[in-house]
């Protein structure tokens, strides 16, 4: 055998090497940038971490806000505060977030489903200051700050992020499951309601509590249109309303270090906060998957 | 789902099947020079066709040849598609279903249909049968009208200790078979089946053509299917569509309908003849 087939050696010969090497170097560096994309993550919450772990306790939590160059207090009243507005903005973004997607992927013709698309990647690509500007301009300006005002400014943050979500997975529900809806003499609205939504219903989900993430932690739409508040347990929409991003601005301004350990503190209450939303996200998604394929 | 037959392999073996009486062949579709165009593409020229009560009649011809368009008019499921449009008369009991004023979520809820690859819900067993007679108002003995489907659909046996079980966990037979279900809870008069079984294996295959000769005592079924004994094994009259190349362009067109012995024993055109015999297609 060997004699007839004296090059047969399954080793391969120069260009084969070159080729493993090559996918080796490829290999190693798309798994540097992974390793490098989850250790900015791991830096960032590391660093907030040590920065904000002496401060942190239950109190922190619980209680009322310090005042003027008092040690201890809390942020019990931002965190009311940022759940409210984050709320408003929700009850805002998610309908209309999710009536745009349907409109766009189900009844919309093709030409101004494209037009509204562009409209609503433009919107997201908004800065947020802009945000800020126009909503104060709207509501604020010959009035006065609210809830209602930063609630609108932050739903304008979610809106695109909801529609966009809820967008990409109508599109994942299969064709052939409208087309069996519609065989049935059941009309269209029905069909979305009924067999359309459903399906759709984890993505949507996911999409809202990620877009709820990112609004929690968006500043510059909070400070046009809800910054100058009392320091105390506030749940009156109508007026402005203490929260987490905008106090964290202001502690980070001061001049007193009390306040520098406060801004960290409630920097890691936010990170946990969009850390846990994002998690709760995923698991519920992969719940409705499972839920769906079983 | 006990005793299987497996699909004969020569296509002119015809099964024995009853004469229709006189009053069941009235008929439920008359189709008047229907031609049907996708854009400028016209996929099928002039087709003239009667379909008959209670009778399985049986679309066949090469890919192409317009078979699945030719169904779809008659529930108005190109409705869909954005560039269809037509000439020509479907009239449904003398009804034109293109006709001014005619609602075709009306259309598709008495005429079902039955797709080629299983689109079951993903939703429990039950609530895909229970879903369009809920939302279509039948909710009354709603328990019943489900069970009665899936007995029409021969699945009950097999499914009733799982009914809250999701219907993806089905096999692929059996998904069919849900969706003939479906389609039969809401008490239509006509079934259309585009190539029920071709997605199937022949045990799942012979099972859907048995459900077919019982569903024939209440439906007036249309099928579509690119399998030649398929159609010889269950319709009554088959319909034989091909391909028609002129100066004009490509179009579908009905070659010949008959009773289906004739067609498989006794064509009278020629370019029948050659399919059926496998010289063409």
């Amino acid at each position: 055998m060997s004699a007839v087939q004296p090059a047969l050696t399954m080793r391969g010969d120069s260009r084969v090497r070159r080729r493993r090497i090559v996918n080796r170097l490829a290999e190693s560096a798309a798994t540097i940038a992974a390793l490098a994309a989850v250790a900015v993550l791991g830096i960032v919450i590391f660093s907030v971490a040590k920065r904000a772990g002496g401060e942190l306790s239950w109190g922190f939590l619980t209680e009322d806000l310090p005042t003027f160059g008092q040690t201890g207090g809390g942020i019990a009243p931002l965190i009311v505060g940022s759940g409210i507005l984050v709320g408003i903005a929700t009850a805002i973004a998610l309908p209309l977030g999710v009536l745009t997607a349907l409109f766009l992927s189900e009844f919309a013709p093709r030409r101004l489903s494209a037009a509204i698309q562009l409209t609503i990647d433009l919107m997201n690509g908004l800065p947020s200051v802009i945000i800020g500007i126009f909503a104060f301009g709207l509501l604020v300006y010959g009035h006065t700050q609210s809830a209602y005002a930063g609630g609108f400014a932050l739903s304008i943050v979610m809106l695109p992020l909801i529609a966009r979500s809820t967008q990409e997975v109508l599109r994942l529900v299969p064709r052939s499951q409208r087309e069996g809806a519609l065989a049935l003499g059941v009309s269209r609205w029905r069909i979305v309601v009924g067999i359309v939504l459903p399906s759709a219903l984890g993505g949507i989900l996911t999409g809202t509590v990620l877009a709820i993430a990112r609004a929690a932690g968006e500043t510059a739409p909070l400070l046009f249109t809800t910054s100058i508040f009392v320091n105390q347990l506030t749940t009156d929409p109508r007026h402005a309303m203490p929260n987490i991003p905008v106090q964290i601005f202001i502690w980070s301004e001061s001049a007193d270090p009390e306040d520098h350990k406060r801004a960290w503190a409630s920097a890691l209450v936010l990170i946990v906060f969009v850390l846990l939303t994002s998690l709760l996200a995923r698991l519920a998604l992969a719940r409705t998957r499972r839920k769906l394929s079983r | 789902m006990t005793q299987v037959t497996m699909p004969p392999m020569r296509p002119v073996d015809v099964a024995e099947r009853r004469e229709a009486s006189p009053e069941t062949r009235e008929p439920v579709f008359e189709i008047r020079g229907l031609t049907a165009r996708y854009g400028t593409n016209v996929a099928i020229k002039d087709v003239n066709l009667e379909i008959s009560r209670n009778l399985i009649t049986a679309v066949i011809g090469p890919s192409g040849c317009g078979k699945s368009t030719f169904i779809r008019c008659l529930n108005r499921m190109n409705d869909e598609i954005g560039s269809f449009d037509h000439d020509g008369q479907i009239l449904y009991h003398g009804i034109d279903l293109y006709g001014d004023g005619v609602d075709p979520v009306e259309v598709r809820r008495r005429i079902g249909m039955v797709f080629q690859k299983p689109n079951p819900f993903p939703k429990t067993i039950y609530d895909n049968v229970a879903w369009a007679p809920r939302v279509l108002g039948l909710k009354q003995g709603l328990d019943e009208r489900v069970e009665r489907a899936l007995k029409g659909a021969a699945l009950w046996d097999e499914v009733k200790d799982r009914l809250k079980r999701s219907a993806l966990s089905l096999s692929g037979g059996q998904q069919q078979r849900l969706c003939i279900a479906r389609a039969i809870a809401i008490e239509p008069e006509v079934l259309l089946l585009d190539e029920p079984a071709s997605a199937l294996d022949p045990i799942a295959t012979a099972s859907i053509e048995e459900l077919m000769h019982s569903l024939k005592e209440d439906y007036t079924l249309v099928i579509v299917t690119h399998n030649m004994q398929q159609a010889a094994r269950v319709a009554d009259r088959t319909a034989f569509f091909s391909l028609d190349v002129d100066e004009s362009g490509r179009a579908g067109v009905l070659v010949e309908y008959d009773e289906t012995t004739k067609i498989f024993t006794a064509p009278s055109d020629k370019r029948t003849e050659d399919y059926v015999t496998g010289r063409f297609g």
